[in-house]
């Protein structure tokens, strides 16, 4: 039960697209805006863009967002949310005018996910609470008996929040296996990397399926992988699906490096890295 | 109180299938055990996850649901409180919170088990409301408001097991938002809510037989207070006590005090509350009460 709805082969060339425009759209939206979560966007471009294109049902109007849409993304890293609304935008639910009023007083959108904001389904911003929301909305699809899938990306810092383990130990014993959780797993956590911090957070994949979740790692830059490995589970527990990533994915000044965390590029680093996402195969 | 809400909320799941309660290792008993043998998918025990029992309700919340979270006051609210603040407030979610065996109830664990200020607590965040009904009766139609609303979250602040009852022949019915006189007079008027409402009966009885006409009135809804309602009854007699067991900062009392300047009321005003202190004593809840100031002789030396 992947939940999606595709019935031809995994378009790479398509997916590398979109992900390309999806890139080169934040970095256009630094030189107007002065700071952004790019690198945690650029991180979590590819499993964000796979979740949204790839894995979520169509509603009646053709859009994996909306009323009747059956499935459910629910952004639990909302420092990441610029690229949640970069698909949002793709998709038609924002629009170019919502980008220009990102962060001033007469727009709508800020730095996190706002509940009540076109295609937002919960608030984030706070890190841990997503896996637990996440739970109760794969719940109620399970015991109401409307069979949606609930997908949601933490970040791996955010995996060290005590309430993401305590909801992750309910998902299991409850057998939510309508929950898909994405870790994207930069290994970077504000100016520090988690494998220096935290080193017994490793391995991920042994330690969820210690918790009876199915667990699986894959390249979390490459759509296919991403894909397959929800496509290919075997769907008797939730999913956990540990994606190895870079932070800052794409330009090379900025990939694994602290300060690009929450920092906006000056004109030449911007037109740098423009061509850098260009000439990427 | 507590068995009183099982079966209410029991009823109202039957008739209402949105109806979920997520409980923090809470062994069922009682009413509480039919709800879970009747609607076992409704019924969800997280364990010792408080955080888990608000997240889930938010994401039960989410899909459409209306879900209770129940467990001990201090773990309904002060453990999960980021989760209830984001996850229900910020998001303004119809998910009741159930503080069961609030204020001092649990008189012989320890501060670690009491709700002292906790209506300050789940008062300042924006889009609760806050609600605590005196006796079983009030607390079932507490219970079927909640169970039906669907305007944003609500702490629902009750005792535990054994309270008396008061509102049975109370001259007003119970309304949201409205202050409910349980006995009007014309001399003095006692306001309080939840389970210490015994204590303002007492008092009640003790200034009658001193020839004194009395009101007793139910704050249920602590918020949002009823401003007009406590600004007449500030009005309408002579004296006022407010009885309370909750700490003096962001109870009732702060609020009538408040509006008692605001409308440069000419009644005598008198407050009692639990101090700004920690209890490090036990024994029965009346004897924590007194050992903080509130026993009917203690407020009959200052008011009488």
């Amino acid at each position: 039960m992947t939940g999606s709805d595709r019935d031809n082969a995994f378009d790479v060339a398509a997916a590398k697209l979109r992900c390309k425009k999806h890139r080169k759209r934040i970095l256009d939206m630094t030189q107007y805006v002065t700071a952004l979560h790019v690198g945690g966007a650029f991180s979590s471009t590819e499993i964000v863009d796979c979740i949204y294109y790839e894995l979520m049902r169509k509603g009646s109007n053709g859009n994996p967002v909306g009323d009747d849409a059956p499935d459910t993304f629910l952004m639990s890293k909302g420092h990441g949310y610029m690229i949640q609304v970069m698909l949002l935008v793709d998709l038609g639910i924002l629009t170019e005018e919502h980008l220009r009023g990102y962060c001033t007083p007469h727009g709508i959108l800020g730095v996190h996910p706002d509940y009540g904001n076109p295609g937002i389904e919960a608030s984030t911003g706070s890190l841990g609470h997503g896996m637990g929301m996440a739970l109760g909305m794969a719940y109620a699809e399970k015991t109401r008996g409307t069979k949606g899938t609930i997908y949601t990306v933490m970040s791996d810092g955010e995996v060290q929040e005590g309430s993401t383990w305590e909801a992750t130990l309910m998902a299991s014993s409850l057998g939510v296996s309508n929950l898909v959780a994405f870790i994207d797993n930069n290994n970077m956590q504000s100016a520090t990397f988690t494998t220096d911090t935290h080193p017994s957070f490793y391995p991920v994949v042994e330690k969820y399926q210690a918790f009876g979740w199915e667990a699986v790692e894959v390249d979390g830059h490459d759509s296919e992988a991403i894909y397959n490995a929800v496509a290919n589970r075997a769907g008797d527990k939730p999913l956990l699906v540990n994606c190895k990533t870079t932070k800052g994915k794409g330009v090379s000044y900025m990939e694994s490096v602290p300060m690009w965390h929450y920092r906006s590029p000056d004109p030449e680093e911007y037109k740098q890295a423009i061509r850098e996402i260009e000439e990427a195969q | 109180m507590r068995n009183m809400f099982s079966k209410t909320l029991f009823e109202c799941a039957t008739d209402n299938p949105d109806i979920y309660i997520v409980v923090a290792d809470i062994s069922p008993a009682g009413p509480m055990m039919d709800f879970q043998t009747n609607h076992p998918d409704r019924f969800i025990n997280v364990g010792v996850a408080e955080q888990t029992m608000i997240g889930m309700c938010a994401g039960l919340a989410l899909k459409g649901c209306q879900p209770f979270a129940y467990t001990i006051a201090t773990f309904t609210l002060y453990r999960p409180f980021e989760m209830v603040r984001d996850d229900l407030g910020y998001q303004n979610l119809p998910v009741t919170i159930v503080g069961m065996g609030a204020g001092v109830i649990y008189s012989t664990l320890g501060g670690t088990h009491h709700t002292m200020e906790d209506v300050a607590v789940a008062s300042a965040i924006p889009n609760m409301r806050v609600l605590a009904p005196c006796d079983p009766l009030e607390l079932v139609e507490a219970t079927r408001y909640c169970a039906y609303q669907k305007e944003g979250p609500v702490y629902l602040r009750i005792g535990k097991a054994g309270e008396p009852t008061f509102t049975d022949t109370a001259v007003d019915k119970f309304e949201f938002g409205k202050v409910r006189y349980i006995q009007k007079g014309t001399d003095v008027c006692i306001l309080s809510y939840g389970t210490i409402m015994g204590k303002a009966m007492e008092v009640a009885r003790a200034l009658e037989a001193k020839g004194k006409s009395v009101s007793v009135v139910s704050a249920h809804t602590i918020k949002p207070l009823d401003r007009p309602g406590i600004e007449a009854a500030l009005a309408g007699h002579g004296q006022v006590i407010v009885v309370e067991d909750h700490v003096p900062e962001g109870g009732l009392s702060s609020r009538v005090k408040q509006i008692a300047w605001d409308i440069q009321a000419k009644c005598k005003l008198h407050t009692f509350t639990l101090k700004d202190e920690f209890i490090h004593n036990y024994g029965s809840q009346d004897d924590l009460l007194a050992a903080h100031g509130i026993s009917v002789p203690l407020i009959l030396d200052q008011v009488a």
